[in-house]
């Protein structure tokens, strides 16, 4: 095993530039779908060719809001549930950058489920990737918003009684201009979408369909990381046509995944922008008011609120 | 209301309009919150000054969102804002928790009204000012300013930012429904006239730079996102990289670093002002709206014969406790009139020296003191009982 270790560290890590190497050993379980949802993660920023001085990641609480803890990225470990509202802040208040969320689903569909839905409808430009593990794995296996129904949690010693929440069908219904759906087997179309969602505009959400061997397979027999991989291999379908509406997860269905949601809608900022210029038109010269003169802006505020008054 | 040929100059105008200039004043460009009232129409002015000085505006879903927000704009490099009530508060102080341990610059404005829960939500109070200190889970220093006029409304809003910028952490502005909703006179001097301070950016290459380091004045220096520094930060316990570290050794540098941050500048940030202290037997401690209503009561006594000071805090938080420690070996006892049932009295007793009689004058809120009552507390005080 030392050998192993002494061997393994004199090759560099093929993720170094992006990885906080002095942060490893990572915390995540052995067999956990984290480290593959990471992997595709930098992989699919790297296809899209984003500047990592660029791009921001934010993460929510949880085993996977540690994944900002571990990207050499300007990177925000903020509360739990708050990683979008926050990651809305950092974006409209610097639009050059590339802002990704990255967390749990109990984080983004529980205490954080309002701002999703919110964000989507907003259609602010973030990325929200979401490891779905369908347990609260952080505080030791509780029952989620994603836990199937009958399904083991540390809530739910009878079994799970409450209907689980289609995660793409949420984001797709609340105005995602992009969604999609895999599982952490899918590296290689996983690493596209993440690409796809880096280079497109509006909020694009990506549910990644994780093994928890720890909690989840240990309360549902699920067997081991490698297990659970392979019982996702056996239930994955693909199907880009699919309505995101219609395919709920449950205990032993086919798990649907694919691009559902790719579509060009104006953003929260587009809005804002076409909205103001569109009333303040008349009263000043756009081009020049962006110059960011404070004497223009005073002039055609003015302007607008004495016509807005008579 | 508002004179519609200029934006600079003497206005009849709202404390929260005023509030809303006074931020943009100091070159807030951020605002994320959620209607509430008293505190709306900093929201709406918000809506229509910021779109134009290309600044962002954004309501919220909620207040919890609305603080995220106002952090994530902050780690942008923005003078960022949000203003709400009590209800609002309560639900924010999670995430201003995480702003006092992240140290992002921000501005919270509480436009108080009566409380516990909805309470009076068109009318006033005082009663959220231990929230405001204590609010947040953990121990962390904080800043509270309370106006008692428009005008300081404005003025005390900038101050607000300067603080925030210079000691890096959410700085509470603390006013209630009355100074929110009168009209009084404002002026609003050209911004060359204003103390602006910013926060103060690192010069360290990224290979160089540690988010958390800090010298003497305690404080780390900023770098914002995108700047290519690639820096982490976290609400958990961290080293000055940034990293989380749970050991006792890292959570004994870094929590009495938040807390000493603002204790070491106390003489800075503890703005007040002063009558007739020198001399006095009887001093009247008073703060906000609070600190108008009551003037008729010191009159009278001074009529009476009374030698009354008064002490008004504009800076609530940090606490002047030296001060207060000070006088008090000199007076007879303080007087504490304040629109709740006893908060900032409880830090003067704390502070006071045993010999000297503390006298709080209770209002539960939504009125204003009957200034009998103060007076008889100020007799009760000089005659020693
Ligand atoms: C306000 C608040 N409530 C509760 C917690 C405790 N908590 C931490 S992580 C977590 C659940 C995380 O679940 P999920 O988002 O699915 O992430 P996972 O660990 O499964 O990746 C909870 C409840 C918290 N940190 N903050
Ligand atoms: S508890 Fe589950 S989700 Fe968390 S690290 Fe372990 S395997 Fe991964
Ligand atoms: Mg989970």
């Amino acid at each position: 095993m030392a050998n192993n270790t002494a061997q393994l560290q004199e090759k560099p890590h093929p993720m170094e530039d992006i990885l906080r190497m002095d942060r490893m050993p990572h915390i995540w379980c052995s067999g956990c779908g984290l480290g593959s949802a990471v992997t595709s993660f930098v992989e699919g920023l790297k296809k899209a060719g984003v500047s990592y001085d660029k791009t921001a990641i934010v993460s929510g609480i949880g085993c996977t809001g540690r994944v900002a803890g571990y990207l050499r990225l300007d990177s925000y470990h903020t509360t739990h549930g708050r990683a979008i509202p926050f990651a809305t802040g950092l974006k409209l208040a610097n639009r050059d950058l590339t802002v990704v969320v990255f967390s749990g689903d109990g984080d983004l569909f529980a205490i954080g489920g309002n701002h999703l839905i919110h964000a989507a409808r907003r259609n602010v430009d973030i990325n929200v990737i979401c490891v779905n593990n369908f347990i609260y794995g952080m505080t030791g296996g509780q029952n989620a918003p994603t836990t199937p129904l009958g399904a083991y949690s540390s809530t739910a010693p009878f079994g799970n009684y409450e209907m689980p929440f289609n995660l793409v069908g949420l984001a797709a219904a609340s105005g995602a201009s992009y969604v999609a759906r895999w599982t952490t087997m899918h590296a290689r179309r996983l690493t596209d979408s993440i690409a796809t969602a880096a280079k497109k505009k509006g909020f694009c959400f990506i549910e990644i369909v994780s093994p928890c061997p720890t909690v989840f397979a240990r309360k549902n027999k699920g067997g081991t990381g490698l297990d659970m991989l392979k019982e996702f291999q056996t239930r994955a379908i693909i199907d880009h046509d699919a309505d995101p509406t219609k395919i709920p997860l449950n205990m032993d269905n086919e798990i649907v995944c694919g691009e559902f949601v790719n579509e060009d809608r104006p953003t929260f900022w587009e809005n804002v922008q076409s909205g103001i210029k569109s009333r303040v038109e008349k009263f000043t010269d756009w081009e020049e008011m962006q110059s960011n003169s404070k004497k223009i802006h005073h002039k055609t505020f003015l302007k607008y609120t004495a016509s807005r008054e008579s | 209301m508002f004179k519609k040929s200029r934006l600079i100059g003497e206005f009849f105008m709202q404390g929260d309009i005023a509030c809303a200039e006074g931020a943009i004043a100091a070159g807030c460009r951020f605002f994320g919150g959620y209607p509430i009232t008293p505190a709306s129409e900093i929201a709406e002015r918000m809506a229509l000054r910021l779109p134009l000085l290309q600044g962002v505006f954004i309501q919220y879903e909620d207040e919890i969102a609305s603080i995220a927000g106002i952090l994530g704009a902050s780690w942008a490099g923005a003078k960022s804002m949000t203003a709400t009530s009590g209800p609002g508060i309560s639900l924010m102080t999670e995430n201003i928790g995480l702003g006092m341990m992240m140290e992002a610059p921000c501005v919270v404005v509480n436009v108080q009204r009566g409380g516990p829960s909805t309470g009076l939500p068109t009318s006033w109070g005082q009663s959220d000012m231990m929230q405001a200190r204590w609010g947040s889970h953990g121990d962390y220093g904080s800043i509270s300013l309370v106006p008692n006029s428009p005008q300081e409304f404005f003025d005390l809003t900038v101050t607000a930012f300067n603080f925030s910028e210079k000691y890096r952490l959410p700085v509470f502005l603390m006013a209630d429904a009355l100074v929110g909703h009168m009209t009084e006179k404002v002026v609003i001097p050209p911004v060359e006239e204003l103390e602006i301070i910013n926060r103060k950016y690192t010069t360290k290459k990224p290979e160089d730079y540690l988010p958390y380091d800090y010298g003497k004045d305690l404080i780390p220096d900023f770098a914002k996102a995108g700047d290519g520094y690639r820096y982490h930060t976290t609400g958990l316990t961290h080293d000055k990289r940034g990293y989380p570290d749970m050991s006792f050794e890292c959570q004994n540098e870094l929590v009495p670093r938040l807390v000493n941050k603002i204790k070491n500048h106390i003489d800075d940030i503890s703005l007040t002002e002063e009558y007739d202290i020198e001399g006095a037997d009887v001093i009247v401690i008073s703060y906000g709206i609070t600190s108008r209503t009551i003037l008729p009561a010191l009159t009278m006594a001074k009529k009476k014969g009374i030698k009354i000071g008064y002490l008004r805090l504009k800076t609530v938080w940090p606490f002047p406790e030296e001060k207060i420690r000070k006088l008090s070996e000199k007076v007879a006892g303080f007087v504490v009139p304040e629109m709740n049932l006893g908060q900032i009295s409880l830090e003067v007793e704390r502070c006071a020296h045993n010999d000297s009689i503390v006298k709080l004058v209770p209002h539960p809120g939504g009125g204003i003191h009957k200034f009998e009552d103060v007076l008889h507390a100020i007799e009760e005080v000089a005659h020693g009982k």
